[in-house]
């Protein structure tokens, strides 16, 4: 046998059993995420340029919303990367700290459970917990402008806090123990291994799911939604990028829903997220490698 | 003596990060209890103490007997567990079986398909939806399973794909090649092979259970009526039909969340490793 008709062989035999994976993949999300920005490029059928873009842009209601909403995300991504980060890796860290031994399987799960709960069921714990009618906070944290969005942030927090806790446990538990060890011979003391040895090991995967944050928080929709509906209030406080898609191609209200302006709102948010992410694995995450080796 | 100071200092540190933990998993699974507790009282012991716990006064299951009345629970539980069961199987089947070709035929095409695996597990597929839905409306899939678990399987197989990588590199080669000595043909050698990634397809269907079983956006937008919604999307609706009972409320809440937590513990294990094991690497 001829080593072509090997390789034909190999090829063929990869291609039948990548074909389902690739089919679902590639017709369920490449197909639509590609064609929503083809879509977003006409109206009612007739190609129209950068028409729909230049709507949301310079129209006085929708450019406001647009740039409102985006802020708001960014307001979202700030404060949950500020709180989560942090407290995820205290957590990680007392969790692979050595000291819980048998009991850290147990923590770990316990600490878990938030993250498996849908967000709908986490929004209408916090809100029935924090509503002024039960009286355990009399503010109406979700009421006023103010404080409704990073009311709303911290849930988020709370609820997917497991996810970078347990990234980070497992990047702490997949330190060779010979490292520490030698620090502990040399009388380091543990804070001082955390903050100096294993810190620095673990960068490339705080950045990893600083990224995946960053990413999941542009693409928010759900706890809005499920809080505050599709115009979500106070007098769109809360309104982010993900709302605003909703509400551009279903409508609100009075609003009639328009699919290709809807379309560009996606291609808008998409951009955003793979502009920040590229400019993420170019400038942070390239020196980050650069570290470890 | 200095054995015995260093054994106190330890301890003590010890029931520091002990007592840490216990801090942070006190913040975490408190609100949950507050509701389910408050899940078996009257209207009474709801407003006059929060975080009591029910006596015979104010304990009640009228909450529990209101919510499984008024709502469709039944059916959305029917409805979220054909969606979840029928997406995962099919995830893990066409996660191995890619994997499977991508670990044994390895070639430059090999790579650019894990590649594009890998890409993504990254993708916000959401921003896809208006053409998802014109899919959908133009294959007669409204308001079907179907709909929901052809989404949610190409939502999901880039990351099994992934995961399921990385565990058929660690089966060695003498058991494959001892099948194919014999006159297996390569579908027949995966089948050999297949036991032995039996912990990561365990992962792969953990880590796809969970979020399927708890979308709110694909439901609300390809099966919002009430013979298809899920139990995420009925438990939303429900809450904005009945918002002043808020016995029936909390124990929507509960019913819903109580599930989870217990499948959950079932499976930590194996969604723990899924999720570091898939998107860590």
């Amino acid at each position: 046998m001829g080593i072509k008709t090997l390789v034909r062989r190999r090829r063929r035999q990869l291609l039948l059993f990548t074909s389902p994976a690739l089919a679902f993949f590639l017709l369920f999300v490449v197909f639509p995420l590609f064609s929503t920005v083809y879509i977003s490029f006409y109206q009612a059928d007739k190609f129209v340029g950068l028409e729909n873009f230049k709507f949301l842009f310079t129209n006085e209601v929708a450019s406001e919303r647009l740039f409102s909403a985006f802020l708001h995300n960014c307001q979202f991504f700030l404060i949950a990367a500020t709180i989560q980060l942090p407290t995820a890796l205290c957590m990680a860290a007392l969790l692979t700290s050595g000291r819980v031994r048998r009991m850290t399987g147990f923590y770990r799960t316990l600490l878990f459970i938030p993250t498996t709960l849908s967000v709908v069921i986490v929004g209408f714990i916090w809100r029935l917990i924090i509503h002024p009618l039960w009286g355990i906070v009399d503010y109406p944290l979700l009421g006023e402008p103010a404080t409704a969005l990073p009311t709303i942030t911290l849930m988020s927090v709370w609820q997917y806090l497991g996810i970078p806790m347990i990234f980070l446990y497992s990047a702490l538990i997949s330190i060779p123990s010979n490292i520490i060890e030698a620090a502990q011979m040399d009388g380091a003391s543990d804070l001082k291994i955390f903050f100096r040895i294993k810190l620095p090991l673990i960068s490339p995967q705080i950045g990893i799911i600083t990224i995946l944050t960053f990413i999941w928080i542009f693409n928010a929709f759900d706890i809005i939604y499920a809080l505050n509906g599709g115009a979500p209030g106070p007098n769109y406080a809360t309104d982010v990028l993900g709302t605003l898609f909703y509400r551009t191609f279903f409508g609100w209200g009075t609003d009639l829903g328009n699919q290709n302006r809807g379309a560009a709102t996606a291609t808008i948010i998409f951009l955003i997220i793979l502009l920040g992410t590229a400019v993420y694995f170019v400038t942070v995450q390239r020196r980050l490698k650069a570290i470890q080796l | 003596m200095i054995y015995k100071v260093g054994k106190v200092k330890t301890q003590s540190k010890n029931l520091i990060v002990h007592f840490s933990l216990v801090f942070f998993v006190i913040i975490a699974i408190g609100p949950i209890l507050v509701i389910i507790i408050n899940s078996f009282k009257t209207m009474e012991g709801i407003f006059t103490g929060p975080l009591k716990i029910p006596n015979s006064e104010t304990f009640t299951l009228d909450g529990f007997k209101r919510a499984i009345g008024q709502g469709n629970f039944l059916r959305n539980y029917a409805n979220s567990t054909i969606v979840t069961l029928g997406a995962t199987l099919l995830v893990v089947i066409c996660s191995c079986l890619a994997a499977y070709g991508i670990t044994e035929h390895a070639t430059k095409l090999s790579a650019m398909i894990s590649g594009l695996f890998t890409i993504g597990i990254m993708l916000p597929v959401s921003l896809g939806t208006i053409v998802i839905i014109k899919m959908m409306v133009r294959f007669n899939l409204i308001n079907t399973h179907l709909s929901l678990i052809l989404v949610y399987v190409a939502i999901f197989v880039p990351l099994g794909v992934i995961l399921m990588v990385t565990n058929f590199r660690t089966v060695s080669n003498d058991l494959k090649e001892a099948a194919r000595i014999d006159g297996a043909n390569e579908f027949r050698t995966f089948l050999i092979v297949l036991p032995l990634v039996m912990p990561g397809v365990a992962a792969v269907a953990a880590i796809t259970m969970l979020p399927v079983w708890n979308d709110l956006w694909f439901p609300l937008v390809l099966t919002a009526g009430p013979k298809t919604q899920t139990l995420t999307l009925g438990i939303q609706q429900f809450v904005g039909t009945y918002a002043n009972d808020w016995q029936a409320l909390i124990a929507s809440l509960v019913l819903g969340a109580i599930p989870l937590i217990i499948f959950f513990s079932l499976i930590s294990k194996q969604f723990i490793k899924g999720l570091s094991d898939g998107y860590g690497k």
